[in-house]
């Protein structure tokens, strides 16, 4: 099917931008890449008034190493992640989880923002930056303002996002030394959506204890989330297989996964086990 | 609704047009530019049979909008013979029986494209990947990978 008509602006600067989204209200739609929106509006299920392309807007497509970790432009390709040098030695889960996203196409369209503020809970990206408990920089008519991953996803495509804001960039703090990490997903083709996917990033100090852990779930429910009681498990203790196979078990426990077309509640649920211990173990394997 | 002036370079020749701001780039290509080389397969972006290049990557055409493509240059499978002569992927889609129906093949010719042009000598399973967003119905992709795989053995070249 074709979208529904509407206007297209393609604004020169940022400020044109979010002058046009605060005209338009919840009529208007930012678009970066495309391939999330475009589909809904081919499907009829998003019948926005007004697109706003944020193609020409500059400064939002850069990827910056800072001192304390890597900041990276709302229109930073999910292409460019993948094979960034940069994100490769600073922040190696988001390059791994950018892989795994849709297929060569999309990849070269998409956007971090656009995957971001899309939010849908079975992404890759979502669960990524929740894991890394990275900040993301917001602006909006009221100036700039810092929304951290774990606030930032509100519900099933819902985000924190105002209407008239726009985000326009993503840091991510740099994790200390001796830090592991894993992005393991589950889906029957190489080009579905994930049934269920983890990010899990484990720091022990030199004696090998651990120090911090994150699993952050894709696919459990309308918002990526955190298994906090199987984090729970590894705190202040050298890791275990043991451990990893009870935190793997715990992480099941502790989401509420509906049933749909792709797999019933029970099986994401089981392969929630499965994807967390494949990720824990891979990522204590990645520790230096 | 009010039309937006485009301006297009496909397949080295520059076309400046007006468009509705909902046409799709592939609609813009086979129906205003009659280059129907380009096959609409889904319509959402899953079957690649749109694939086609924009400043120099891949891209579902049915999923970007034809003003995206204002200022772009764009490639399509038309683009890749020269003087009336087959381009190299295109012999080795021949000589490796690596089309039936022919509806997904210009898709994964530009598909093809791509990889190589980033990987010139991928391995098997860099192919698969290459190809992963390009569905075919008839062929089981086999033939397409060795296709592939003979084209960059060849020494394929680009431009």
């Amino acid at each position: 099917m074709k979208p529904s008509a509407f206007e297209y602006f393609a604004p020169a600067g940022i400020e044109e931008a979010m002058g046009l989204l605060e005209q338009y209200g919840e009529e208007a739609r930012p678009l970066a890449g495309g391939q999330s929106l475009l589909p809904l509006m081919k499907l009829r299920l998003a019948r926005p008034r007004s697109l706003v392309d944020l193609r020409k807007v500059a400064g939002l497509s850069e990827i910056r190493e800072e001192g304390k970790g890597i900041s990276l432009g709302a229109l930073v390709r999910h292409r460019q992640i993948e094979t960034s040098e940069s994100v490769r030695l600073r922040c190696p889960l988001l390059s791994e989880a950018a892989a795994f996203i849709g297929n060569p196409q999309v990849r070269n369209r998409g956007t971090l923002g656009g995957s971001l503020c899309h939010a849908d809970p079975a992404a890759e990206l979502p669960a990524t930056i929740l894991a890394l408990e990275a900040d993301l920089q917001v602006l909006g008519p009221r100036g700039k303002r810092t929304i951290r991953a774990e606030e930032f996803f509100r519900d099933f495509l819902t985000t924190a996002l105002e209407p008239t804001e726009v985000l326009a960039e993503v840091f991510v703090p740099a994790w200390p030394a001796y830090t592991g990490w894993a992005f393991e997903e589950l889906r029957r083709r190489q080009v579905d959506f994930a049934l269920v996917a983890a990010a899990v990033l484990f720091t022990v100090d030199k004696a090998g204890t651990c120090r911090r852990v994150r699993i952050a779930l894709a696919g459990t429910g309308p918002v990526p989330l955190r298994a906090r009681e199987a984090e729970g498990i590894f705190q202040g203790h050298p890791p275990t297989g043991e451990q990893m196979a009870r935190a793997a078990r715990k992480a099941s426990e502790e989401v509420r996964p509906e049933s749909d077309v792709h797999a019933s509640a029970d099986y994401r649920r089981e392969m929630v086990a499965v994807v967390v211990h494949r990720a824990l173990r891979t990522a204590l394997g990645r520790v230096q | 609704m009010k039309k937006h002036p485009i301006r297009v370079k496909v397949n080295g020749v520059v076309y400046e047009r007006e468009v509705e701001p909902r046409r799709l780039l592939i609609d813009f290509l086979r129906e205003e530019l009659g280059l129907t080389g380009t096959h609409s397969g889904c319509d959402l972006g899953q079957c690649g049979a749109c694939t086609v290049l924009m400043d120099g990557e891949s891209i579902k055409s049915c999923l970007v909008l034809a003003v995206q493509a204002d200022g772009a240059e764009i490639l399509t499978v038309e683009g890749l013979t020269r003087d009336g002569r087959l381009h190299p992927l295109q012999e080795a889609f021949r000589e490796n029986h690596a089309v039936q129906c022919g509806y997904c093949t210009p898709g994964m010719l530009m598909a093809a494209y791509d990889l190589l042009q980033h990987h010139p000598h991928p391995s098997e399973s860099e192919i698969r990947a290459g190809i992963s967003g390009n569905l075919c119905r008839c062929t089981g992709y086999v033939n397409i990978v060795k296709a592939i795989q003979a084209a960059a053995t060849k020494g394929w070249e680009h431009g």
